[in-house]
């Protein structure tokens, strides 16, 4: 279906009746995201001086800026921010007053540290029964490595993912933007809306426990399946596909081109059938196609039990065939020809798709604090019932301490600047 | 079944591979009744064409990879080439609250099951389309497979040993299963909104346009500085020591990562070399930077004695962040993962015992189980066709004998 101005309906978001309270580091910040570009009214509460993320890079012309990280600007649009010093006996008892009126709590301390701060999931549930607190950590709340400190690195590792990337014979590699954060976060998000649903449905809300270990987990597809299927393990092979062929024959995933690198793979299966036969049209037309390719029938062909012999044979002229492109002359080609592949995209080509701009995915969003007009990335869904997406700017340090803390919370000018000369806010 | 968190929904699924079942799977496992349309005539991809099959034997009921992306969901078969299939369909749809479909743009529609159709038998039935790259714009009937969307959307390029070598490859299709969480959570955002208003709805989910929500910082880096972020291995630019070092044993690695001077002081001390903490080259965090190779190497001809797991508590220990890099054998062994439940073995026919793969998150109050296994083919037409359409026997044979429910 297509979505026009007369089918998308209303303009409010899909969770506009909620309010997030959301604590998280950067191990968190995309959930709340998330919850915002839903609708939701997100309330990012740092601590006085500013979350610990606003310090990772990258910053405008490599000078680090607290409000300016690019890293914490991406994932905190559609968020209102506040300062709070929980440390403080203050601070919780504002917490504890602005919980009240929260539908959901996201949070990233250590396994307990809530409970210590007069903050623990029973406590607040005294307090408002229906809360949602979703709870973000390295391994869990519990279960024996629950103490463990983590990291992007660490999630990588512990999950299984890197030893799935990288050459046989070098170190297993992680992606160089941190995944395990976006990963945890997005699913955080599914879990506090699971929660949610039930918590509509019974009045009780609850705890959502999930680990960056955890989180991560389906970003290894279907390499579980190995081991569960015939105690296999799989393994890092670098370009290559591994696991299509019962033969152990690999297949070669990334090819130069022109002006960097395309993605082409051979494939089994109807769809398959298609795009190689479409691949010796091409390397045909191009002259390169070979006797025995000309007279292969795709439609017997069986990746399953596809031979190494037989991959390289196509793989070959292949290579040379896409020497010959530009990634975006491939993309083109692929398309005309219902071809299987993609270019191996950077942050530009990404930017500059004629595809997304077709489809009004970028959200011009000025920030002050950059003194920028950036386009970010737009909903991850289109609703036809609401909008989603970013619409505002990542918050300044305690820009909105005023707007929560007198007109909500109805503290006056003087107990603002006292709680400021305390440092709890 | 009766007290998961999503007890009382149900899921109709016209879908294949993994970005459209993955999400039914989900809800599954936290009780909603998840229903897989499938047919005899095309089987999913996972059930015929790609390994793992058990004891590398293909066949229908024995793909794994097919297994771990099914369970707790209802199996049934229909021809949708077959009219009378189509309308069957339309009645599961009409006693059913979301409906999830992955085709290419196009293929519900000539089927005769795009959203007017199904709205028009059920007004509050939400949709989710999700595909490559979404319902509309220039591109969106391209067809394509994860694996190599996973490249379009960025992954790809910023995955690397570093300058002028080849980008790596993620495991499988990484951006079906962004694709399959964001899916997740639209599904769930609609639900709230149909319970507050009574209103279904359409979602059209693009897995390229999920995919980039997970590299936002890149594309600000580039619009602000003009500078396209590439690969740089393990290394971080806010820590040091940072990267998978070389353990004792066959391809065995931890992972360490260290990011303030407490806890470089600690490595040092843990690892008995209170002397690297006093080293010129390593004692700042811009020295560290500056001498990177050599604190690797120093680090390694640590490492290189211990065992990974031995390596991860001693450092943990002493609390810096360290984990050992678990192969995906180690996972189903993993004491955490164990404690948390992640794996749960059920009886199959033809698998014997098959692990399958639990939530990533848990619920306190209602929390998700694996129950059931993924369906064979046509499994459960007598309940579903049966006991929810209300067809009789007879008619379930027939329809059976005539090729419809196929």
């Amino acid at each position: 279906m297509i979505m026009t101005a007369e089918n998308v309906g209303d303009r409010q978001g899909l969770l506009f009746p909620y309010r997030v309270l959301d604590l998280s580091d950067e191990s968190g910040f995309l959930c709340g995201k998330i919850l915002g570009d839903l609708g939701a009214d997100v309330i990012k509460i740092e601590p006085p001086g500013g979350d610990a993320a606003r310090k990772v890079g990258p910053f405008p012309a490599g000078r680090p800026d607290p409000s300016k990280s690019l890293y914490w600007l991406s994932y905190n649009t559609n968020k209102r921010g506040i300062t709070l010093n929980l440390e403080h006996p203050r601070g919780q008892d504002l917490f504890q007053k602005l919980v009240c009126s929260a539908d959901f709590v996201i949070e990233t301390f250590p396994p307990g540290r809530m409970e210590e701060l007069g903050l623990g999931f029973q406590k607040l549930r005294e307090l408002h029964r229906r809360l949602v607190l979703v709870s973000i950590t390295p391994f869990g709340q519990s279960g024996p490595y629950r103490a463990y400190k983590g990291s992007d690195l660490v999630a990588m590792a512990m999950s299984g993912m890197l030893s799935l990337v990288g050459e046989p014979d070098r170190p297993p590699l992680r992606v160089t933007l941190p995944q395990s954060s976006m990963w945890t976060g997005m699913y955080a998000a599914a879990g506090a809306l699971i929660a949610h649903y039930h918590r509509e449905l019974s009045g009780s809300g609850q705890q959502v426990d999930i680990s960056q270990q955890a989180g991560q987990l389906w970003a290894l597809a279907n390499a579980p399946a190995f081991w569960s299927t015939n105690r296999t393990v799989p393994q890092r092979t670098g370009c290559r596909i591994f696991g299509r062929s019962m033969t152990g024959a690999t297949m070669r995933a990334i090819y130069r081109c022109k002006d960097g690198y395309i993605n082409f793979i051979i494939y089994g299966g109807a769809a398959g059938q298609r795009s190689n036969e479409a691949l010796v049209g091409w390397l045909k037309e191009e002259g390169l196609a070979t006797e025995s390719l000309l007279k292969k029938d795709w439609s017997r062909f069986d990746i399953a039990k596809s031979t190494q012999a037989e991959i390289d044979e196509i793989e070959m002229p292949t290579a040379e065939l896409f020497h010959r492109y530009t990634k975006s002359e491939f993309l083109e080609q692929g398309f005309k020809r219902n071809m299987l592949g993609y270019p191996v995209a950077d942050a530009r080509d990404i930017m500059e798709d004629p595809h997304l701009r077709e489809r009004n995915f970028w959200r011009s969003i000025h920030d002050p604090s950059l003194g920028h007009t950036l386009k970010f990335p737009g909903g991850f869904a289109i609703f036809s019932e609401a909008e989603a997406g970013p619409v505002r700017p990542a918050p300044r340090i305690g820009e909105h301490n005023a707007q929560v803390y007198r007109e909500e919370l109805g503290l006056s000018q003087l107990d603002l600047v006292e709680l400021q000369v305390q440092k709890v806010i | 079944m009766q007290n998961g968190a999503l007890t009382g929904i149900r899921v109709v699924e016209f879908a294949v591979f993994a970005a459209g079942p993955v999400i039914g799977k989900q809800m599954g496992e936290h009780g909603a009744e998840v229903i897989r349309v499938e047919s005899v005539h095309r089987p999913d991809g996972f059930r015929l064409h790609y390994p793992p099959f058990k004891d590398d034997r293909p066949g229908l009921e024995r793909g794994g990879t097919f297994a771990i992306f099914n369970n707790d969901v209802l199996g049934v078969t229909l021809n949708l080439k077959d009219p009378r299939a189509v309308e069957l369909a339309k009645k599961l749809v009409a006693v059913s609250d979301v409906v999830i479909e992955n085709f290419v743009p196009g293929v519900v529609e000539r089927l005769g099951l795009g959203y007017p159709s199904l709205k028009e038998v059920n007004p509050r039935i939400i949709m989710l389309s999700s595909c490559n790259q979404g319902q509309t714009g220039p591109r969106a009937e391209q067809r394509g497979f994860g694996s190599q969307l996973t490249s379009m959307s960025g992954f790809t390029h910023l995955t690397g040993y570093g300058a002028g070598e080849p980008p790596m490859l993620l495991f499988g299709p990484y951006v079906d299963f962004i694709a399959v969480g964001f899916g997740l959570v639209a599904v769930m955002a609609a639900l709230d909104y149909r319970r507050r208003t009574g209103k279904g709805q359409y979602i059209d989910l693009s897995q390229y346009e999920s995919g980039v929500q997970f590299v936002i910082p890149a594309l600000l880096d580039l619009q602000v500085n003009n500078h396209v972020p590439g690969p740089q291995a393990n290394r971080d630019s806010r820590a040091a020591p940072h990267g998978a070092y070389r353990c004792r044993g066959n391809d065995a690695w931890c992972a360490i990562s260290v990011f303030s001077r407490q806890e470089w002081e600690a490595l040092c001390k843990a690892v008995e070399h209170p002397e690297w903490a006093a080293d010129a080259r390593f004692a700042t965090f811009e020295a560290r930077k500056l001498h990177e190779d050599e604190l690797d190497r120093t680090i390694s001809q640590w490492t290189e004695a211990f065992a990974p797991r031995e390596v991860m508590e001693k450092l943990q220990a002493a609390g810096v962040p360290a984990g050992v890099v678990q192969t995906v054998g180690d996972l189903f062994s993993c004491p955490q993962l164990a404690h948390r439940e992640q794996w749960k073995e059920l009886p199959h026919r033809e698998f014997g015992h098959y692990a399958f793969e639990g939530p990533p998150f848990v619920l306190s109050e209602t929390p998700a189980e694996v129950r059931r296994p993924c369906p064979l083919m046509g499994e459960h037409n007598e309940y579903v066709f049966g006991d929810i359409l209300g067809l009789s026997k007879e008619e379930i044979n027939r329809l059976s004998s005539e090729g419809v429910l196929a």
